[in-house]
């Protein structure tokens, strides 16, 4: 029998001291803590001179990591409450397509075409989620279903309406909008122009630009990227209905019987993977000032490795937003850096298996000591 | 089956009791799970549910809980039918339950299982927020109070022994102020210790007034804590007795629907 020392009451001490470091040390984030420190000590190393590091090589890779950000926030936390969405890639490109077709073809004003489009595409998302609480299939299943029908909606629509698949033009009708500034304008400018004035940051030397900082403020990416980061990770930790994500996704039918409303949890999460899919789309629309039908194209992987570097647990009921930002992170910053450093760009693939795989393992062994698996 | 008169069919009750089960039924397409199954409970009672594996107690709670909704069959609380149409429904009337398989998330630490459903809150700014300190101090007392030292609030539970589990889901049933307390099973995995500190658990239980339903298909557990005993067999009740009028020799027979447990018995040499 196991139960053969008599506890006493001040403490148990079959239980082992663990330092405070290490209790520190042991969380969730470890493993995307110890990549990002990982990969930014050797792009520090081998690719320093490359421009990487200098205000424009900052905001690319931010930039890039940013993008992963938003759609890796909404694949966390679904992920967390037990699903999987392998349709956001295909959200994006419908999305960015939708918003398209409204503003310019249709000619409705640019805000309208994208609150439109969001409603749209937030729908889209509770019927991917109530298909799966309601039929009980893997969400893998239904939202598969999903990456092909969106999919082929995003390349025919444009080509039956404009005989093309791809719709520009819409950054002449988004000029003034209210609404397209707040996903493609930017910020800080009068802050980046100080500092380009104080010789901190790099300004234009020649040309009719002559003077001005070569970043001019930050992207209005970046701040949709924090601002989902901060509202995911409160979400899930310090609120009534993060605990519910966590128990949903650790054992449904257990939140269940406690009183969890976890279809609920589930399909809302859903619709906040496709708002923050709409947003990425959004954000690469007006940046491009067009909508092309092969955006977003693998989106979904992306997001989901993101993800499991971040710490969470494939299976749900485990994770973090904040471990799934470093995971975005890293995913930027090798992608970028790569590219800075002059490496083959096949070998990116190379890399990111090594990390994925380098990532799990730790991942894996942290949450054995943090859960007790076996 | 034999004609014991210690068997009563809808025993008249001096106390009216809390809930009143009638002739449940409960369909799993063509599994008849439970052919008309009657129950009821007092409060400061402890009823035992009784049978073998399969005999349907499980889903017979499952009734009362919530979880699922009975084919046929009326249920009264309180001396009102109720309707439940999902746990919440009877969590909030004040029936708690220690599930058999599933009532802790390992993942999950002590204190957010510990609460999971009922979550305290704490407003800031106009925002409703978890109130984790809150949570984390009145899971450590709870715990202290069941002999259960943990290294902290954020322990997961997949780090606790099956008793410790069974324990931390007992504590939070008793918590939220349940009038019932439902154990499907609670003892079936424990060893001897864990096992005599649930039953003294349940013994602390009733005495507060709560009405608690034992599972077990352990004569010896029933005996020990409870003062009915109503036997379930293919889903169907074999009958109710009360404490001290009849043995455990007895109990068993009707649990196995009697003869061939009987002569196993013999030539186990009244081991079993
Ligand atoms: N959800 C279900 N679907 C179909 N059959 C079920 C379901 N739940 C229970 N049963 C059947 O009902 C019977 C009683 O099961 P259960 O209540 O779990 O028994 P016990 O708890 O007494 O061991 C079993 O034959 C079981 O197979
Ligand atoms: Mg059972």
């Amino acid at each position: 029998m196991s139960e053969t020392v008599q506890s006493t009451a001040g403490g148990d001490e079959r239980i082992k001291e663990i330092s405070p470091l290490r209790r520190a040390l042991i969380r969730p984030e470890l493993g995307g803590m110890v990549g990002t420190v990982a990969v930014f000590t050797f792009f520090l190393l081998f690719a320093f001179d490359s421009g990487m590091f200098n205000s424009q090589g900052i905001m690319n890779w931010s930039i890039v990591s940013a993008q992963f950000m938003i759609i890796a926030v909404g694949a966390c936390l679904l992920m967390i409450a037990g699903e999987f969405d392998l349709s956001v890639g295909s959200m994006i490109g419908f999305a960015g397509m939708m918003i398209a077709i409204f503003s310019v073809t249709l000619s409705w004003p640019v805000w309208m075409a994208i609150l439109v489009t969001f409603a749209l595409c937030v729908t889209i998302g509770a019927l991917n989620g109530y298909i799966v609480v309601r039929t009980g299939l893997p969400s893998f299943i239904v939202t598969l279903a999903f990456l092909f029908i969106l999919r082929g909606f995003t390349i025919y629509l444009p080509q039956t309406i404009e005989r093309k698949t791809i719709i520009g033009g819409i950054k002449d009708v988004a000029e003034g909008d209210w609404l397209a500034s707040i996903f493609g304008g930017k910020v800080f400018q009068g802050l980046f122009v100080w500092l380009g004035d104080n010789g901190l940051i790099e300004t234009f030397s020649r040309g009719s630009r002559e003077g001005q900082p070569v970043v001019d403020g930050i992207p209005m990416l970046l701040i949709w990227a924090i601002g989902l980061i901060i509202f995911g990770h409160v979400l899930l930790t310090k609120t009534k209905f993060g605990n519910w994500i966590f128990a949903a996704g650790g054992d449904a039918e257990a939140a269940r019987n406690s009183g969890v409303p976890v279809n609920r949890v589930k399909v809302l999460m859903f619709m906040f993977t496709a708002f923050c899919a709409t947003v990425f789309a959004t954000c690469q629309v007006m940046e491009f000032g067009s909508a092309g039908a092969d955006r977003g194209l693998l989106k979904e992987f992306e997001a989901i490795i993101a993800v499991v570097i971040g710490g969470a647990l494939l299976t749900g009921g485990y994770g973090s937003v904040l471990g799934a930002a470093l995971g975005a992170l890293i995913f930027g910053v090798v992608q970028q850096g790569l590219f800075f450093a002059g490496v083959e760009s096949s070998l990116f693939r190379v890399f990111l298996g090594v990390i994925l795989l380098g990532a799990v393992i730790l991942n894996t062994y942290i949450r054995r000591i943090i859960t007790g698996e076996r | 089956m034999t004609e014991d008169t210690k068997f009563h069919h809808g025993d008249a009750q001096a106390k009216k009791p809390i809930i009143r089960m009638v002739d449940i039924q409960k369909h799993f397409g063509s599994v008849i799970a439970l052919a008309g199954v009657s129950f009821d409970l007092c409060s400061g009672e402890c009823h035992c549910l009784l049978g073998d594996n399969g005999a349907g107690k499980s889903t017979f709670i499952k009734t009362m809980s919530g979880v699922h909704k009975p084919t046929a069959g009326e249920i009264f609380f309180e001396d009102r039918p109720m309707h439940f149409e999902d746990p919440r429904d009877a969590i909030s009337a004040g029936i708690a339950t220690v599930h058999q398989h599933l009532a802790m998330i390992p993942l999950m630490s002590v204190s957010r299982n510990f609460f999971m459903g009922n979550e305290p809150t704490r407003k800031v700014g106009g925002i409703s927020f978890f109130d984790k300190k809150l949570a984390d101090e009145i899971t450590m007392e709870e715990m202290r109070k069941m002999g259960i030292n943990l290294r902290g609030p954020d322990q997961a539970v997949g780090t606790l022994s099956g008793g410790e589990r069974q324990t931390v889901a007992i504590a939070r049933a008793v918590h939220f102020g349940a009038k019932i307390l439902i154990l499907d099973e609670p003892t079936s995995a424990l060893g001897v210790r864990q096992t005599s500190n649930v039953l003294a658990t349940i013994d602390k239980v009733r005495s507060q007034g709560v009405g608690v339903v034992f599972i077990s298909h352990n004569v010896r557990h029933a005996l020990a804590v409870g003062d009915r005993f109503t036997v379930l067999n293919r889903g169907k009740t074999l009958g109710t007795a009360r404490r001290g009028e009849i043995t455990p020799e007895e109990l068993q027979d009707l649990m196995a629907g009697g003869q061939e447990l009987a002569q196993l018995e013999g030539s186990l040499g009244g081991t079993v």
